[in-house]
């Protein structure tokens, strides 16, 4: 049991999660937004942790990515200014990032250091469900970490199905197949999609990411899953260099009323 | 020793397909049908009749009397520089558009470094009028001038990329956002033995004409298949793939793979994977890549578009391990100096990339009675303003 199971016991509607890159704007934020998010009522937080190649991200996450590590950000530098945070923050904590600087690090010293701070899951878009089954998933449970797989628009419903199977929180649905940041037009044309999938009645409730930018768009994609997360516009609403606390505050406002 | 691709993609511990969930459904319709449609009667028909008279295979197996002079042994050159569009590339592209139309797709994408593969890509779209959008790292298109107007006038898009050193690393980047972003009607043409499983298996097959070639050419003007030495240079490594395939299983065959080591092996400013870089995961790929200690991917350098790459295809990952290929490496001037002796000598003008083949030529003990094969893999216009740059400089009349 973490704190992600315990979320979505008591809470099945109307989630919202907010990503973040750690280092940015400036190295030592990560702390502080953490503590506002949770101050303004967010559920929970995906920390993004940088990588000099992105493949999945458009530029804002990419840029955001290039500060951060600019700014001296690393695994190494990421475990330190976390060390402590579950004094002040008991939302649940997602960790997110490529599967390149994980498996440097370590992959089992990665899972131990991130359960001892208190963290409660793991989003590795580029690590397959296959592998974390055969090599993975025994030690992701041995430090009691969700581990959290992606679904889009093409993927099949077998596969989905095993997706579900792999999972133990939630499934992280993507409104369309793109890089992060993409601004398609509204959800009109996923409506059959998102319409699909909850007739389908899996296993685990579902958060929608990849367009969602405003109440509105927010507020759609809680009529077909349990929440939605908001990325890229969240980066771009504290990237100017003025009143943090402020900016994180008023976007959160935007997005969803408490 | 098996060098072949395993059912999950692996060359040993190397290869397999860390993608996000976007590129599964492409990758796997690629993975489930790439052998079959390959290997089909109608597809190689069409193959082959293109290859002879679109490309213009066989390409000649060249022995260059003057170079053979020079080092003492016997050199015979594999004339890729000779294929339609000037290199080895048109091999791969060709093969992978007749694999995308079977696919159903219409939309073709690729990466390019030193321009090559984009011109292969171009003009295959052009021959099968199909949309084509080329990803190209800015400091490559002002590098690679002449590629660049190529590709425009055989009807492609090229897309400057800005991200990263701008090579060909970020070009291969932002391809792959591309193809995440169309996720049905876009086909991706990887230009070399990298990415995710089934590329490298794909590229490497399509490679193999190469060496499927080169045994029998050899086989009528030495009277053997095998040579003693085949030398190739690698970026991501299509030629040395290509050229090394029918010949992984004969362990006489010395197989010599060498790599940019562009400013020198001491310095940072390299592309020697192999000897720099460390296991881990590149576009999709498990395989050796430069990165620091944290893991993240670290800059290369090389004077050759081609090779500025900072992995290697997950193949050659597991040929260096098992020690069935020996890694060298070559540095910018090195190159240079020996594109300068070969076109002097021979009368031929290589690509900067195949320059690095060369130079290794005088780093091997060869004997006099050595067959010496190396993949001449481009021809050289395109690096015409590098190498005007090298005579001038090295040629000025003393002071």
């Amino acid at each position: 049991m973490n704190r992600l199971h315990t979320l979505f016991q008591k809470k099945q509607i109307n989630i919202l999660s907010v990503f973040f890159t750690a280092g940015y704007p400036k190295l030592n934020d990560t702390s502080f937004i953490l503590k506002e998010l949770e101050q303004n009522g967010v559920d929970l937080a995906e920390i993004g942790m940088p990588f000099s190649d992105p493949l999945a991200d458009g530029p804002v996450i990419q840029h955001s990515s290039q500060v951060a590590l600019q700014n001296g950000m690393s695994l190494k530098v990421l475990f330190r200014q976390l060390s402590g945070i579950r004094q002040h923050v008991s939302m649940p904590l997602i960790l997110m990032g490529y599967l390149n600087p994980v498996l440097s690090y370590g992959i089992e010293k990665f899972l131990e250091d991130a359960h001892r701070l208190g963290i409660d899951g793991i989003i590795l878009p580029d690590l397959p469900p296959e592998e974390y089954e055969e090599q993975y998933k025994s030690l992701f449970e041995k430090f009691s970490l969700s581990n959290i797989f992606l679904i889009t628009p093409q993927t099949p419903d077998d596969r989905i199905r095993k997706i579900d199977g792999l999972s133990d929180s939630f499934i992280y649905m993507l409104s369309t197949s793109a890089t992060t940041g993409t601004r398609k037009s509204g959800f009109d044309a996923h409506r059959n999609y998102f319409e699909h999938i909850r007739s389908m009645n899996l296993a685990h409730p579902l958060l929608i990411g990849f367009g969602i930018r405003s109440r509105e768009t927010f507020e759609e994609a809680c009529r077909y899953a349990a929440g939605a997360i908001v990325g890229t516009a969240f980066i771009e609403a504290i990237s100017h260099d003025e009143d943090l606390s402020g900016q994180i505050s008023n976007f959160v406002r935007s997005i969803r009323l408490k | 020793m098996n060098y072949e691709v395993s059912e999950k993609g692996f060359y040993g511990p190397y290869g397999g397909a860390y993608i996000p969930e976007m590129l599964v459904p492409n990758i796997t319709q690629l993975r489930q049908s790439y052998r079959k449609i390959l290997e089909s009667e109608e597809f190689q028909r069409e193959l082959q009749q293109l290859l002879r008279d679109f490309v213009g295979r066989p390409t000649p197996l060249y022995y260059a009397s003057r170079l053979s002079e020079r080092y003492g042994t016997r050199i015979y050159l594999k004339r890729e520089d000779l294929a339609h569009t000037g290199s080895h590339k048109l091999n791969n592209a060709l093969g992978q558009i007749l694999l995308a139309k079977r696919l159903g797709k219409t939309r073709i994408i690729a990466e390019t470094g030193a321009g090559q593969h984009g011109v292969a890509a171009a003009t295959v779209c052009a021959r099968e009028g199909m949309e084509c959008v080329v990803y190209m790292g800015e400091t490559d298109i002002a590098r690679q001038a002449p590629n660049v107007a190529r590709m425009k006038m055989l009807g492609a898009k090229v897309v400057p990329v800005t991200s990263g050193n701008k090579t060909l690393k970020d070009a291969t980047n932002e391809a792959i956002r591309d193809w995440i972003n169309h996720p049905e009607d876009t086909y991706y043409i990887i230009g070399s033995v990298v990415g995710p499983h089934p590329y490298p298996d794909l590229v490497a097959r399509l490679q193999s004409v190469i060496s499927l070639e080169l045994r029998e050419q050899l086989r009528k003007k030495t009277g053997n298949t095998d040579p003693d030495y085949i030398l190739a240079c690698v970026g991501g490594g299509s030629n040395a793939a290509g050229i090394f395939y029918h010949y992984l299983g004969h362990q006489a065959v010395h197989l010599i793979a060498i790599e940019a080591a562009g400013k020198g092996l001491d310095t940072n400013e390299t592309a020697a994977t192999i000897k720099k870089g460390r296991p881990g995961i590149i576009h999709g790929s498990k395989t050796y890549l430069m990165q620091n200690e944290d893991g993240q991917i670290t800059e290369p350098y090389s004077i050759s578009a081609g090779l500025d790459y900072p992995g290697i295809g997950p193949m050659h990952s597991w040929l260096y391990e098992t020690g069935r290929v020996q890694f060298l490496s070559a540095t910018d001037t090195e190159a240079l100096k020996s594109a300068l002796e070969l076109t002097r000598l021979e009368g031929i003008i290589p690509a900067l990339e195949s320059a690095h083949a060369l130079a290794a030529l005088s780093m091997i003990p060869f004997k006099s009675s050595h067959t010496v094969v190396i993949n001449l893999s481009g021809r050289g216009d395109k690096d015409l303003a590098a190498y005007t740059d090298y005579i001038t400089e090295t040629e000025k009349p003393n002071q």
